[in-house]
């Protein structure tokens, strides 16, 4: 009685909607040359995810030698030889400026490569899929079952069968979120934690939510994140030109497609056919489910499996294969005008993705390399801005902060530039006699001290003159500097 | 809800059946993710009843069945954090405050404790920066009452200075005019003189040796022949450039004739030992200390 019908719906019923209800997938094992390339990237990729947090890296007495590690109680960040401290986190926006130039550049050069062989969601998915495929069977199988499960036929085996698959994907979901904690603190104590129910809570929520993220977003929406809730296919849809290689049906290859029979037959009455015997391989390999002759597409995630189905086809049938493979549609216009195919990897696009990566990550090396291992801050007293003491002297006091990046403790002076005659004078401090007194910063330390600058008496100053902080390492000679201001009452 | 079930023309949607001056309400019920959102909401409050405090009472409140009360959990913390200091503090109360600077570590942890003490309850007279105000000493500066040493500072602190602790800085500026031990004209007389020692400007015409015979007969006991002062009595150096009530010749003349005796309060009774170290060492750290 509450039958619901849109006005929208009513005018418009010959559009598609906007979401269409999911149907399942059951794509079908398939085996060839972008099927090995998925095995061992995959392999790379979950392998390097797993195993990096017990890499181990030497890095002296009292650091962490773990080679990677996010240090979020002490603020720290360490990539093998490099340790990031919390100011500079514009290391990390370079690095994520390196990784959109390089998903631009792929993207420029092979269509969608990130998204076929690299994104978690895919090796993931990939993965979960094939733990389905060894328990549940392939595609006629897993279809026949899910009919019969669907019409209330749920046998023992099934049970058995559904319990197995979901056991083991919670267990790689399970896996997944553990490593992840790993990255966060030293990974041999804290398996040993986990195990023996000691680590922090914060582990196991985080333990959980990775868990669970993953058995859903691998285990059941799977190709919906890529077509529905993933931003990237709509931004390289907009960011590709006519000569990226794209996982592309030769239509001019294979059509008409038709049957081997049929194609046969007309071939004997002199009509042109394709290669495409129409089997449908292409599609039941799809892990989006979609049909690549029907063109270029959103849902394509660009893995290639089609590629392989169908090249198995067109050896089967003695034909050459690659009737789906990277190519563009510029190379089939020109195909079918009788011209020669051309590829064209190197052109202004691609030059200068390439020289912006090159220059980005230059520029950080470079920063990486000269960055100071020594940095003073200096913060103003605001209240009282500048004391007059007894004599007529004026005086301003300051927090300075220092910052010892290098791995051993080191001893500095604070000397300040700006006004003559200026007295320095380090709280707690006893090498006070001298203008420059000496302070030691322990190794990969702060240090925060409360100076007191006092200006000569009979000296005429303005209302604010600057000052320089300048902090040199004793040793090195290394120095840091910062500007701030003196002020008169 | 009548059975009414009239389809609107426009719409295709049924109709509830109500109707208000010829409008009639769509049925167009909501979707059902968001009805089962609000149930979950409407469950979730009614555990939440359950679990944590939540209904008054006429005596009282639920108390939840987890026990949870805002005010124990402020106290476990305030217990875990005096457990985390815990020894960092008990070196704090026995160690010689002389000390606590030699420490960086010590020093930061006494400035950062005596920097909140000082905020509750010294700033409401002397600033929150101690930068002082009339009659209220500048911390910051070096001109110091009762003496500078950090040591003098935690004494000044713990008994304070005419607080009626037995222990307390005593000595007052007598009220030279009022009392009638000076004349209103002598009073101006000494006055300029007292301007003189710090380099200020004195009245035209003014009599320098009558007020310097002055000055010797009446003030120099306690401010010392030279006007240098003393910290003994807590009698102000004359001679340099800080005036605790103003330097200019009215304030000057008020002073004499009616006196001053500020009072800084006793903080013996009220803070524990450690919280006077720790605000004697901020305060010396504010950089006046000598
Ligand atoms: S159409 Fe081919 S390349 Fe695209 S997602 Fe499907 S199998 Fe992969
Ligand atoms: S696998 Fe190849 S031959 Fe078979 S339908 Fe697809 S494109 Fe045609």
């Amino acid at each position: 009685m509450n039958k619901l019908t849109r006005p929208s719906e009513l005018e418009k019923a010959t559009e598609a909607p906007l979401y269409a209800a999911r149907k399942q997938v059951y794509p079908q094992s398939v085996s060839g040359t972008f099927r090995s390339i998925k095995w061992r990237l995959m392999a790379v990729c979950l392998g390097i995810y797993y195993l990096l947090p017990f890499v181990r890296w030497d890095r002296g007495i009292g650091a962490p030698n773990q080679a990677v590690l996010i240090d979020l109680p002490n603020r720290r960040f360490y990539f093998f030889f490099i340790e990031l401290w919390p100011q500079e986190v514009y290391y990390f926006t370079g690095l994520l400026i390196l990784a959109s130039l390089s998903l631009f550049l792929m993207n420029a050069l092979g269509g969608r490569i990130w998204c076929g062989y690299l994104c978690p969601q895919t090796v993931w998915t990939d993965l979960y899929y094939a733990v389905e495929r060894l328990i549940e069977g392939d595609r006629r199988e897993r279809m026949r079952k899910a009919a019969k499960a669907a019409d209330g036929g749920v046998t023992l085996q099934r049970m058995y069968e559904v319990t197995a698959k979901h056991s083991i994907w919670l267990m790689i979901a399970w896996w997944t979120g553990g490593a992840w904690v790993l990255y966060f603190d030293d990974a041999p104590t804290l398996v040993r934690e986990l195990l023996t129910f000691q680590a922090p809570v914060l582990a196991y929520i985080w333990i959980g939510i990775l868990t669970f993220t993953t058995y859903v977003l691998a285990g059941f929406m799977r190709e919906q994140v890529c077509v529905y809730m993933c931003p990237w296919p709509r931004i390289q849809a907009a960011l590709t030109d006519e000569w990226a290689l794209n996982v592309t049906y030769k239509y001019d290859r294979g059509e008409k497609r038709t049957s081997l029979k049929k194609a046969a037959e007309l071939r004997a009455l002199g009509e042109r056919v394709g290669d495409c015997v129409d089997c449908r391989q292409c599609i039941a390999v799809c892990p989006t489910g979609i049909d690549i002759r029907n063109g270029p597409q959103l849902d394509c995630i660009q893995c290639g499996l089609c590629i392989d189905a169908c090249d198995s086809v067109m050896e089967k049938i003695g034909r050459p294969n690659r009737l789906i493979g990277y190519d563009n549609d510029i190379n089939i216009q020109r195909r079918m005008a009788g011209q020669p195919e051309i590829y064209r990897p190197v052109r202004p696009r691609t030059i200068a993705y390439v020289a912006l990566i090159a220059g980005v990550g230059a520029v950080m090396l470079y920063a990486l390399l000269t960055r100071h291992l020594l940095d003073v801050n200096v913060l103003h007293d605001r209240n009282p801005v500048a004391v007059r003491l007894s004599d007529g002297a004026v005086r301003n006091a300051y927090t300075v902060r220092l910052l010892n990046k290098h791995s051993t403790e080191r001893t500095v002076t604070v000397g300040v530039d700006g006004i003559p005659g200026l007295k320095v004078h380090v709280i707690g401090n006893d090498s006070n006699g001298s203008d420059r007194p000496s302070v030691v910063i322990g190794k990969d330390q702060t240090e925060e001290l409360r100076v007191l600058l006092t200006a000569e008496p009979d000296i005429r100053l303005d209302a604010s003159s600057p000052v320089i902080f300048r902090i040199t390492d004793v040793g090195s000679g290394e120095i840091a500097t910062a500007r701030d201001n003196f002020v008169t009452p | 809800m009548s059975d009414h079930t009239e389809i609107d023309a426009v719409s295709g949607t049924s109709t509830t059946g109500h109707e208000w001056d010829g409008i009639k309400e769509l049925n167009t019920p909501l979707p059902r993710w968001w009805l089962l959102t609000f149930y979950a909401t409407i469950i979730w409050a009614v555990g939440y009843w359950v679990v944590y405090p939540a209904w008054p009472m006429i005596s009282g409140y639920t108390s939840g069945v987890l026990g949870y009360s805002s005010r124990a959990s402020v106290a476990v913390d305030l217990a875990n954090l005096e457990k985390l200091r815990g020894a960092k503090m008990a070196v704090l109360a026995t160690i010689p405050v002389g000390d606590i600077e030699k420490d960086p570590a010590l020093l930061a942890l006494a400035r950062a404790r005596g920097k909140a003490a000082f905020g509750d309850n010294c700033a409401p007279c002397h600033g929150t920066g101690a930068a002082g105000a009339k009659g209220f000493p500048n911390l910051n500066d070096d001109d110091w009452l009762w003496g500078g040493k950090i040591e003098q500072i935690m004494q000044t602190i713990e008994f304070g200075a005419r607080s009626g602790h037995a222990k307390a800085h005593e000595g007052n500026m007598l009220a030279f005019g009022k009392d009638g031990v000076l004349k209103p004209d002598e009073i101006v007389t000494v006055a300029n003189y007292v301007r003189s020692l710090s380099g200020l400007p004195t009245r035209q015409g003014y009599d320098k040796a009558k007020g310097e015979k002055i000055f010797a007969d009446n003030c120099a006991a306690c401010h010392g022949a030279d006007g240098k002062g003393n910290q003994e009595l807590g009698a102000p150096n004359l001679t340099d450039k800080i005036w605790l009530y103003g330097s200019d010749e009215a304030t000057v003349i008020e002073t004499i004739t009616n006196g001053r005796g500020g009072v800084m309060p006793s903080w013996a009774s009220r803070l524990d030992a450690p919280t006077i170290k720790a605000l004697a060492v901020y305060v010396h750290s504010l950089g006046g200390g000598k």
